[in-house]
């Protein structure tokens, strides 16, 4: 049975909460100024608490089982972040009060910055950017910034991105107004170190890596591709999407990347929230951290008296880019990513060990099961191919038919390079018996797509809907309720 | 190892099946003069110990619930029904990733259905995304989206002065690198400042066909609410230029005043924040953004449509994705991806459980608090009170002493949060507080400011 809409539940007169009546003498409106309706459904508080009760159970979270979605970095969401992002003292707290009166907040901004520096290997950080793709705008802009003070602005129009990059990083790069020139991928899957060698000229802005790349490798040709383009005068941008393989590792920014983002709602364990909120704070060398987006926070000098006992000010690094949000960024996620952060301290290596042991178990598990296209040891993610050999599976029915069998889908048809790609990323969390269970039902699939293809490719058929008429939801454009009472607007007569 | 559930017997076991022989065999790959460098972090802290050391952190806070707190300025207090929280924290929600395999992502998907029909409600207008980052953000997608559909012809921006100010910030930064002029922002005076209607007109005279968008807040920064009559004039002429009319809006005023789609705005952005979601220092909150169904292929973000399964029943899944940037790459339409989901959830949440009643006794509670206030205010001696103007829940006071220093004395004496600093937006405004006042404050907290504004009055001499 689908759940009808909260509208649908609408009854003219019903009420949910009820506000006190006014303890000050009532204003005047003023005239011409007031709206007549205001068509927002009309319900009782138990029909809300029933159906959105009832939506969280059309869907599939990590606390219900393995979400191994490529990319995404679905670890385990600790419950303990939740309980002191919720803190009054810091879920009451308004961005505009007194520095002086929101110390603990600002202290625990300015630890948060130093400990991504230190598992980075940056020299700054700034907290500000609202999600991945936000801190590449941001790191971007500071490249753009650094070539323009150099007076070098105008001439250095080219961001170099590899074919195996993440969408984002060719339309970050646009919307900096940068020309995106494309890198292939050698036959192992790392930068083509001659393709690159070609494009590097003096109009290069800079060159974006993924490393791990999200193939899931650690590009072989890592060192000399950053030296390539540093010595044509660009400058490094890195997606750090896939620090989860990295932490204690290696540090991105002692190997000369310039400015990389994180994103504290994979490595650092902060929930995705159905799509967000993230947290896509940057961290930028020596040369870029004065360009960093603001504001940071810092130690106010002048009002320290103990240097045990410091006093936090927000600063604006000295020849910002500006703000990318308002305020002070995603502080509720902050508190989650502190809290995780504090609770593994150095042995985060190990976080990133069992990520990369667990990737490559699966793998070693799928290997003969399903193509490799690039066949070597992984680091927390890889990629197969959806197909099996002499039948008409694809890796989209595979996705679909692993939902049967209480999983969620890998990543499909990313990266692009791939055909059928499957990008499966189990994480640190996941239990051996997990992974077992995770490889035998693909290996039950392949078998199926043998002996009952058609069951496979009509797959899912346990969810509370089978497969979704996609073309048909771009085509007819219902994007809103409309009571039947009204014509749906249309394309047409718009 | 906290959240790594394998047993030494387990590792051995599947290090056996990779065919290596210890842990670090699997970082081979990585240079060796960069591998394993110490991690210099503090070390691990258990659950008890790290609740111990942020309740620390916590307390080392003022917060709002502890001091009567008179600020807005893009950031509002609230009531936040208890329904919220507790259906925010099912994990199969917020543990869930953006609901890219509809058939397990049902639930957000139809609650984004959903988020969107109510903002489309709220604003009057066609189409709603299901989220932008936050207000600031969505304005700046809001301005991108105008130059896209005057097809880069038209450079020129123009953008009322009292929008907020750090969402004019943040629209700089986003075009610094573009081909974008933005006008009409700064180099008004105080007088000027203080007639919104005037500022409307020397604006709407630098319309011309060089212009992609006007860009009107509403309320604006100063809490004043423009004639909806008189924004339906603005509109014509705006079109009649071939530009675009954005609309920054507070969505609890839209439970009162005219929806800016009602007037004839083609693009309205805000921040939904004040929809069900805590003050939280500053974030996460929520970017609304909506616009005519004409625009729908330039608007950014993610959006939810309606269609059926191979059954026939009704489903919802992401649509229009080739506007995205997983499909078109360097031609999308915007880079975001991950947006605030959740948050939309909670105003999705909020918006069902206030209705159409409940949030209109909201946003009629706040209107009749502040009056009650700038009325009080306005008898102090030393103390101006812009009234002159239809205001919504926050109001300009011209205060005797410098706005930091009563503040100071609010805090430390009273026990009070007073007002923003507008001097710190525009030195033209130096000497002027904005005060918010929402159904959160009660008349005693707004007695008591009134009458510590009358204590503190002006600097007594020498
Ligand atoms: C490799 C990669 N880069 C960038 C992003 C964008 O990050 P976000 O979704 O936080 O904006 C993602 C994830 O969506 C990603 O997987």
């Amino acid at each position: 049975m689908p759940e009808p809409l909260i509208f649908e539940y609408s009854v003219p007169g019903r009420r949910g909460v009820e506000m006190p009546e006014p303890d000050v003498p009532e204003a005047p409106f003023p005239e011409g100024f007031l709206r007549e309706d205001l068509p927002l459904p009309e319900v009782s508080e138990v029909d809300v608490v029933r159906h959105f009760l009832r939506l969280s159970q059309m869907n599939y979270g990590v606390d219900k089982g393995f979400y191994p979605l490529g990319s995404c970095t679905m670890k385990y969401n600790p419950k303990i972040n939740e309980e002191m992002a919720r803190l009054p003292g810091f879920a009451q707290l308004h961005p505009y009060q007194d520095p002086e009166t929101v110390q603990g907040a600002l202290a625990l901004m300015y630890h948060l910055q130093e400990f991504l520096k230190e598992i980075g290997g940056f020299a700054a950080v700034s907290l500000q950017p609202a999600a991945g793709s936000q801190g590449e705008l941001a790191g971007i802009l500071m490249i753009r910034a650094y070539h323009r003070d150099r007076g070098e602005g105008k001439k250095r129009i080219k961001m170099l991105i590899p074919d195996s990059a993440h969408g984002t990083n060719p339309a970050s790069s646009a919307m900096a107004g940068l020309r995106v020139v494309n890198i292939p991928s050698d036959r192992r899957g790392n930068i083509d170190l001659e393709a690159l060698r070609r494009e590097c000229d003096e109009t290069v802005a800079g060159l974006m890596i993924t490393n791990p790349n999200t193939l899931g490798l650690f590009d072989e040709n890592l060192m000399e591709a950053i030296e390539l383009v540093h010595r044509c005068g660009g400058l490094i941008y890195g997606d750090g999407a896939n620090m989860n393989a990295l932490m204690g590792i290696c540090k991105p920014g002692e190997m000369g990347f310039d400015v990389m983002h994180y994103n504290l709602h994979k490595t650092f364990s902060t929930p995705h929230g159905g799509g967000g909120p993230g947290a896509g704070p940057v961290g930028a060398s020596e040369r870029l951290a004065p360009y960093l987006p603001g504001p940071i926070v810092a130690i106010d000098r002048e009002r320290t008296v103990r240097p045990d006992e410091p006093v936090y000010t927000l600063v604006w690094p000295e020849r910002s880019i500006g703000r990318v949000r308002a305020f002070h960024g995603h502080f509720g996620v902050f508190v989650r990513a502190y809290t995780y952060i504090r609770m593994h301290g150095p042995r985060l290596r190990e976080v990133s060990e069992a990520a990369v042991l667990n990737a490559n178990y699966l793998l070693a598990r799928l290997r003969g099961i399903y193509p490799v296209p690039y066949d070597r040891l992984c680091k927390h993610e890889f990629v197969i191919m959806g197909k099996v050999p002499g039948t008409p599976v694809r890796a989209l029915d595979i996705s679909k038919r692993l939902m049967d069998y209480g999983f969620h889908p890998p990543t499909n048809y990313f990266p692009l390079i791939v055909p059928e790609a499957l990008m499966i990323e189990p994480t640190e969390t996941e239990s051996k018996a997990t992974l077992d269970a995770f490889a035998e039902a693909m290996r039950r699939i392949a078998e199926e797509a043998r002996s009952d293809p058609q069951r496979v490719q009509q797959a899912p058929h346990t969810t509370p809907v089978r497969r979704l008429d996609e073309a048909r939801a771009a085509r007819q454009l219902i994007l809103r309720y409309v009571p039947t009472s009204e014509p749906r607007p249309t394309l047409a007569q718009a | 190892m906290r959240f790594v559930p394998h047993t030494e017997e387990e590792r051995r076991e599947m290090l056996r099946v990779i065919g290596v022989e210890r842990i670090e065999d699997l970082f081979a790959d990585v240079p060796e003069a960069y591998r394993f460098p110490p991690l210099n972090l503090p070390e691990p802290l258990t659950e008890l110990e790290i609740r111990w050391e942020l309740e620390a952190l916590a307390e080392a806070n003022i917060h709002t619930g502890q001091y009567a707190c008179f600020l807005g300025a893009g950031a509002y207090r609230h009531f936040i029904p208890a329904v919220i929280d507790e259906l925010l924290r099912r994990g199969e929600f917020y543990t869930a990733y953006t609901p890219y395999q509809p058939e397990v992502s049902q639930g957000t998907l139809q609650a984004m259905f959903e988020f969107q029909s109510m903002i489309c409600a709220l604003t009057g207008m066609e189409v709603a995304n299901a989220s932008h980052y936050d207000g600031s953000s969505a304005l700046a997608e809001a301005v991108l989206m105008a130059l896209r559909l005057t097809r880069g012809e038209r450079p020129k921006v123009l953008m009322f002065p009292t929008i907020h100010p750090e969402y004019r910030a943040v629209v700089h930064t986003y075009v610094q690198h573009l081909d974008v002029r933005l006008e009409g922002e700064s180099g008004w005076t105080l007088h000027q400042l203080r007639q919104p209607l005037l500022l409307l007109e020397e604006l709407e005279a630098h319309l011309d066909a060089e212009t992609a968008a006007l860009v009107i807040p509403y309320p604006d920064f100063l809490g004043r609410v423009l004639p909806p009559s008189r924004l339906r004039e603005t509109a014509d002429r705006v079109h009649q230029a071939g530009a675009l009319l954005i609309a920054v809006v507070n969505p609890i005023a839209l439970a009162l005043f005219e929806p800016p789609g009602n007037w004839g705005a083609d693009i309205v952005v805000g921040e939904g924040q004040p929809l069900g979601i805590p003050l939280s220092f500053g974030g996460p909150y929520l970017g609304i953004m909506a616009t005519r169904m004409a625009f729908v292929r330039q608007l950014p973000g993610r959006i939810v449509g309606e269609t059926v399964d191979l059954e026939g029943r009704r489903g919802y899944v992401l649509t229009l994705s080739t506007r995205e940037q997983h499909i078109r790459r360097e031609k999308a339409t915007s880079n975001i991806t991950t947006n605030v989901g959740l948050m939309a959830l909670a105003a999705a949440i909020y918006l069902s459980v206030m209705g159409r009643h409940g949030l209109r006794q909201v946003a009629s509670l706040c209107y009749h608090k502040a009056h009650y206030l700038a009325e009080r205010i306005a008898s102090l001696s030393g103390y101006e009170v812009w009234r002159e103007h239809p205001f919504f829940h926050e109001f300009v006071v011209r205060t005797p002493r410098p706005v930091a220093e009563i503040n100071r004395i609010l805090y430390e004496g009273y026990q009070i949060l007073g007002g923003y600093d507008l001097g710190q937006a525009d030195p033209e405004l130096a000497g002027h507080m904005l005060l918010c006042a929402t159904e959160m404050n009660t008349r005693e907290e707004l007695d008591a400011l009134v009458e510590a504004l009358g204590e503190i009055g002006p600097a007594r001499e020498g």
